[in-house]
C-alpha cells in the first residue's frame, strides 16, 4: 500500500469534530498528575541557591557547613558536572554558574535535605565568595562600547570586526534594492519600537523527580515539552549513557516554548546521584521569573514606504534583540517573519543578537515573530492612517500568495493569508460601531511551522479498540487530534483509540512540542502507522480467505475482497480480524518513524477594539478576533482554543506584562502581583475564524496552528490604541502608565 | 548542479553572491560541498541550517534529495515555542 504524504480531498467522518477530550475528567477532578505530583519513597527536598547579584565573579564556594547541617544529604555546584559535561555548554552554565553569575537568580549551588525547611536553612550556610562586576540589562545599553561585558569570546564570525562583544550575532534578509524603492513611494515612515521581556507565565512552575539509583540508571519525572530533549541534554551534562536515563513526561501546565529546554533537572539528577536517594525539586514562581527563559526584550527600527493607492514600494528593519546571558534570541526569526505577510520587491531586515544580564531567553510561541510584526504593522497602520486608506484593503492588495518570495528566500506554496483577511472584512466586528475613546486596529501574523523527528506506534487490542503511543507531551490537545486521525485512518469510532504519552524508553526520538508541529508531524506518523496496520489487518484477512493479499482493500473500518479473482467473502471489521489475531500470527501493531517535513506556513489577522480611560489610561478589550489558516481543524475546539490562548498572552504581553529590572539589574516583579497576566474577568470572548486552505503536504492537509496566534496581537493592540488615544504608541507593553504619559505628552 | 540561495549575512562567505552553484545530489552533499567551495560558511553549517526545497523546509533531512529542484534555500536552522 502506497503512503502517499500528499494531501487528497476526502470525507472526513471523525476529523474535524468537535470530540470529548481524553484528558478532562483527570483535570478536573484533580486526578491528573503534574510535575509536583510525582513522589518516591525515600524522597529528599531540593532547593537552589541563587545570585542577588546581576553580574558577579565567583571565587569560590564553601559548602562545608551546609554539608555538616543534620538532614543535608547531598550539595552541588556546577563542580559536580565538570567532569561530565561538554566544554562550553550554555545550557549546563545556565543550569549551574561555572565562574560567574550572570544575571539575578542564575543557580550557583543546590542541596537536597530531608525536608523543605533543612534545605533552606543549608542554602543560608553556603558561603560564596562574589566579586561584584558591573551589568547590564538593557539591549541598547549593552551595544554600547562601553558596556560591561558578559562573555569575552561569544561573538561569531557574522559580527564585524570592531563591533561591541555584547553582540553575538548578526543576520541578514532580503532582496531587492530597498533605497530605489523608498524612492519609489509617495509616503515613507520611519519608526524606533520598543518591546519589554515577556514571561511564557505558563500556571505550573518547573517540577521534577530525578531517582539515580546505584547502578548508573536513573528515572526522571517531570513537566517538559520534550523527554526525548530532556533526556539528551540530561545525559550530556551528566556523563550517562542516553539508555541508562528514562524520562517520563507528566501532564502539563502550560509550556508555550519555555519548557522546551532545562533548567532544574540535570540539577535533580546530579543531587539524586549524589544522595542515592530520590529527589524533588520544584520551582517557586519568584524563580519561574528569575530564572526561566522569558522571551526577548528589543528595539527595533522600521522603514516603509508605500504610494498613495496603497502599494508598499520597500519595507526595511533593524531589530536588536537581547535573549539573556548566552547567545541565541530569536532575532533570525524576526527578521526572517516581519515582513513575511507581504509581496514585496524590495525588502531587507537586518538582526542583532545581544547578551545582558538577564535570564537565558527561552522560546516563547513563535519565538521573536510578535516583535517584528509589532514593528511592520505599526507602520504599515501609521501609512494607511497618514495616507487615507483602508488598513484591510491594503493589506489584501499586497499580501503575500502561493508563488510570492518570501523575505528569507523561499517561494511560498500554497498559503491562506488572503482568506484570512477577507474573513476579517467580512465579519461583523470590522463594522461595529465604535464610540468615544474608542479605536480599531488590524495587524497580520505569520510563523514558519516545522515536522522534524516522530515515532509513533499503534497496537490493535484483541477486543478491536486500539491503544496508540506518541512520544510528545500532549500540550494543546494531541491526545484527542492524534486519537480521532487514528480513528479515521483505521475507519473506527473515535472513543475506541486511547492515546498515550510514551516515555523515553519506548519510542524513537521525538523532537519537542514545538514549531506548531504536532498535529502536523505526529498526525503524519499517527495516519501513516494506522496505514501499516491496516497493511497488516488486510494480510491476516487475505490469509483467512485464501486470496492474495492484494485482493483485500480497507474501508470503513472493515477489510473486504476486491477485485476480479478476491471471490464472495464477507467483510471482516477491526474487531473482528483482532478478536482471531491470536490465531492468525499473533498481536497486530503498526509503527510508523519520520523526519517529518512539509509543514505548511501559517497566517493570521487578528482584529480588536479597545476603550482607553483617559484618567488611568485603563485599556479595555472591547472585541477581539482571531482569522488563522488551520489548513484543515483536526478538533475545532483546540484549533480556537489555540487561537484565543495565543490572542490572550499577546493581549497580556502588549498591555501589561514586562520584566522590570532596577538599577541594581535585579528583577523588581518576580511574582504574578506585580507581573500582571490577564484573567479571564480582564477579557471578552475572543471570536474566533478557522480558515482553511489545506496545506498541500499533508495527507488530512493540517497545519500547525499553536503560535501564530501571537504574532499579530502586540501590533493589533497598539494600533488600535493609538487610533483610540490620537497618537502612534512605539513601546510595548502599553501599561496604563505609559497610556497616561503618552496622553499627557 | 544545484543553484543555493544564500542568506544576506553569509554573503561575505560567498563574495558576496546571493546565489551559488555545487554539485550535490543530496542535501548532505550540498551542504559539505558548499562548505568545501565555501569556508566561511562552515561555521555556520556546523551550528546548524535548514534547507528549504521547492518550498518544504528541512531541518535534519540529509538523504532529501535537491538534484533537479527548482528552488533551494538556505536558512536558519528553525525553532519553535
Amino acid at each position: 500500500m502506497a503512503l502517499d504524504d500528499r494531501f487528497h480531498n476526502r470525507d472526513f467522518k471523525v476529523v474535524g469534530n468537535r470530540v470529548t477530550r481524553p484528558d478532562g475528567i483527570d483535570k478536573v477532578t484533580g486526578r491528573a498528575r503534574f510535575g509536583a505530583d510525582m513522589t518516591a519513597p525515600g524522597m529528599l527536598i531540593a532547593k537552589v541557591l541563587r545570585s542577588p547579584h546581576a553580574h558577579a565573579r565567583i571565587n569560590g564556594i564553601d559548602t562545608s557547613k551546609a554539608e555538616a547541617l543534620p538532614g543535608v544529604k547531598a550539595v552541588v555546584t556546577y563542580a559536580d558536572f565538570a567532569s561530565a559535561h561538554a566544554p562550553d555548554d550554555d545550557n549546563l552554565v545556565n543550569c549551574m554558574a561555572k565562574d560567574k553569575a550572570l544575571y539575578d537568580g542564575h543557580a550557583v549551588a543546590a542541596v537536597a535535605a530531608i525536608s523543605t525547611a533543612v534545605a533552606r536553612k543549608a542554602l543560608k550556610l553556603i558561603e560564596v565568595d562574589y566579586e561584584v562586576l558591573p551589568h547590564v540589562t538593557d539591549v541598547d545599553e549593552a551595544m554600547k562600547p562601553d558596556a560591561p561585558v558578559l562573555h569575552e569570546d561569544a561573538q561569531d564570525e557574522s559580527v564585524p570586526a570592531g563591533t561591541p562583544k555584547n553582540v553575538v550575532r548578526r543576520y541578514e534578509f532580503g532582496h531587492g534594492d530597498v533605497d530605489a524603492g523608498f524612492a519609489q513611494a509617495d509616503k515613507v515612515i520611519e519608526r524606533s519600537f520598543r518591546t519589554e521581556a515577556a514571561h511564557q507565565g505558563y500556571i505550573e512552575p518547573h517540577a521534577c523527580l530525578a531517582s539515580y539509583g546505584s547502578d548508573g540508571r536513573a528515572d526522571l519525572w517531570c513537566c517538559t515539552q520534550g523527554q526525548y530533549a530532556v533526556r539528551a541534554m540530561c545525559a550530556g551534562m551528566l556523563g550517562m549513557q542516553a539508555s541508562d536515563l528514562r524520562v517520563t513526561a507528566s501532564e502539563i501546565g502550560g509550556g508555550f516554548g519555555g519548557k522546551t529546554t532545562v533548567f532544574i533537572e540535570p540539577v535533580a539528577l546530579a543531587l539524586s546521584r549524589k544522595a542515592g536517594k530520590p529527589v524533588k525539586l520544584v520551582m517557586e514562581r519568584s524563580e519561574v521569573f528569575r530564572a526561566s527563559g522569558p522571551t526577548a526584550s528589543t528595539s527595533i527600527d522600521c522603514k516603509i514606504g508605500m504610494t498613495k493607492d496603497g502599494r508598499i514600494t520597500a519595507g526595511r528593519a533593524e531589530l536588536r534583540y537581547q535573549g539573556g546571558a548566552f547567545p541565541g534570541s530569536p532575532v533570525e526569526f524576526g527578521a526572517m517573519s516581519g515582513f513575511a505577510p507581504y509581496d514585496l520587491e524590495n525588502v531587507q531586515a537586518i538582526g542583532w543578537d545581544v547578551v545582558t544580564n538577564r535570564p537565558k531567553q527561552a522560546a516563547y510561541r513563535a519565538p521573536g515573530a510578535p516583535m517584528a510584526a509589532y514593528a511592520v504593522e505599526s507602520v504599515i497602520d501609521e501609512l494607511c492612517q497618514e495616507l487615507g486608506l483602508d488598513p484591510l484593503e491594503v493589506r489584501i492588495r499586497n499580501c503575500a500568495h502561493e508563488g510570492t518570495l518570501s523575505p528569507y528566500g523561499v517561494t511560498y506554496p500554497k498559503i491562506g493569508l488572503e482568506e484570512t483577511l477577507k474573513a476579517v472584512q467580512s465579519h461583523p466586528n470590522w463594522t461595529a460601531p465604535l464610540g468615544p475613546n474608542q479605536g480599531r486596529g488590524v495587524a497580520c501574523g505569520f510563523w514558519f511551522n516545522f515536522g522534524g523527528n516522530t515515532c509513533v506506534s499503534l497496537n490493535i487490542d484483541e477486543d478491536g479498540t486500539v491503544s496508540l503511543s506518541t512520544g510528545n507531551p500532549d500540550i494543546g490537545g494531541s491526545r484527542a487530534s492524534m486519537s480521532q486521525m487514528c480513528a479515521e485512518e483505521l475507519g473506527i469510532p473515535y472513543d475506541r483509540v486511547r492515546c498515550s504519552i510514551a516515555d523515553t524508553s519506548l519510542l524513537g526520538y521525538n523532537d519537542v512540542t514545538d514549531g506548531s508541529r504536532v498535529t502536523f508531524a505526529v498526525g503524519l506518523a499517527t495516519i501513516k502507522a494506522a496505514q501499516d496496520a491496516i497493511k497488516k489487518m488486510c494480510g491476516r484477512a487475505a490469509a483467512i480467505w485464501g486470496i492474495p493479499e492484494d485482493a483485500v482493500e480497507w474501508e470503513d473500518g472493515c477489510a473486504k475482497p476486491a477485485g476480479p479473482n478476491a471471490g464472495e467473502h464477507p467483510p471482516m471489521s477491526l474487531a473482528e480480524i483482532a478478536a482471531v489475531s491470536s490465531q492468525t500470527g499473533g498481536p497486530i501493531a503498526g509503527h510508523y518513524e519520520c523526519n517529518a517535513d512539509g509543514a505548511g506556513v501559517s497566517f493570521a489577522t487578528h482584529l480588536v477594539d479597545v476603550e482607553i480611560d483617559p484618567e488611568t489610561g485603563f485599556t479595555k478589550v472591547l472585541r477581539y478576533l482571531v482569522a488563522q489558516d488551520a489548513g484543515k481543524a483536526v478538533n475545532p475546539d483546540y484549533v480556537e482554543g489555540q487561537f484565543q490562548g495565543g490572542a490572550v498572552q499577546g493581549i497580556g504581553w502588549s498591555l501589561n506584562e514586562e520584566y522590570i529590572y532596577g538599577e541594581d539589574g535585579r528583577l523588581q516583579n518576580a511574582g504574578f502581583l506585580d507581573y500582571r497576566i490577564p484573567v479571564a474577568s480582564d477579557l471578552p470572548m475572543i471570536d474566533t475564524v478557522i480558515v482553511e486552505v489545506p496545506n498541500p503536504g499533508h495527507p488530512y492537509g493540517v497545519r500547525g496552528v499553536g503560535e501564530t496566534s501571537i504574532v499579530p496581537p502586540l501590533a493589533a493592540i497598539s494600533n488600535a490604541v493609538s487610533h483610540a488615544i490620537g497618537k502612534r504608541m512605539t513601546q510595548i507593553p502599553m501599561s496604563p502608565p505609559r497610556i497616561v504619559e503618552a496622553l499627557e505628552g | 548542479m544545484v543553484r543555493v540561495k544564500i542568506w544576506g549575512s553569509l554573503r561575505t562567505a560567498t563574495g558576496g553572491a546571493e546565489e551559488v552553484e555545487v554539485e550535490a545530489r543530496t542535501i548532505r552533499d550540498m551542504l559539505n560541498a558548499l562548505a568545501e567551495a565555501h569556508p566561511g560558511l562552515a561555521p555556520q553549517i556546523d551550528r546548524g541550517v535548514s534547507v528549504s526545497v521547492d518550498g518544504a523546509i528541512y531541518r535534519d533531512s540529509w538523504l532529501t534529495p535537491v538534484e533537479g529542484a527548482k528552488e533551494v534555500v538556505l536558512l536558519p536552522r528553525l525553532a519553535g515555542g
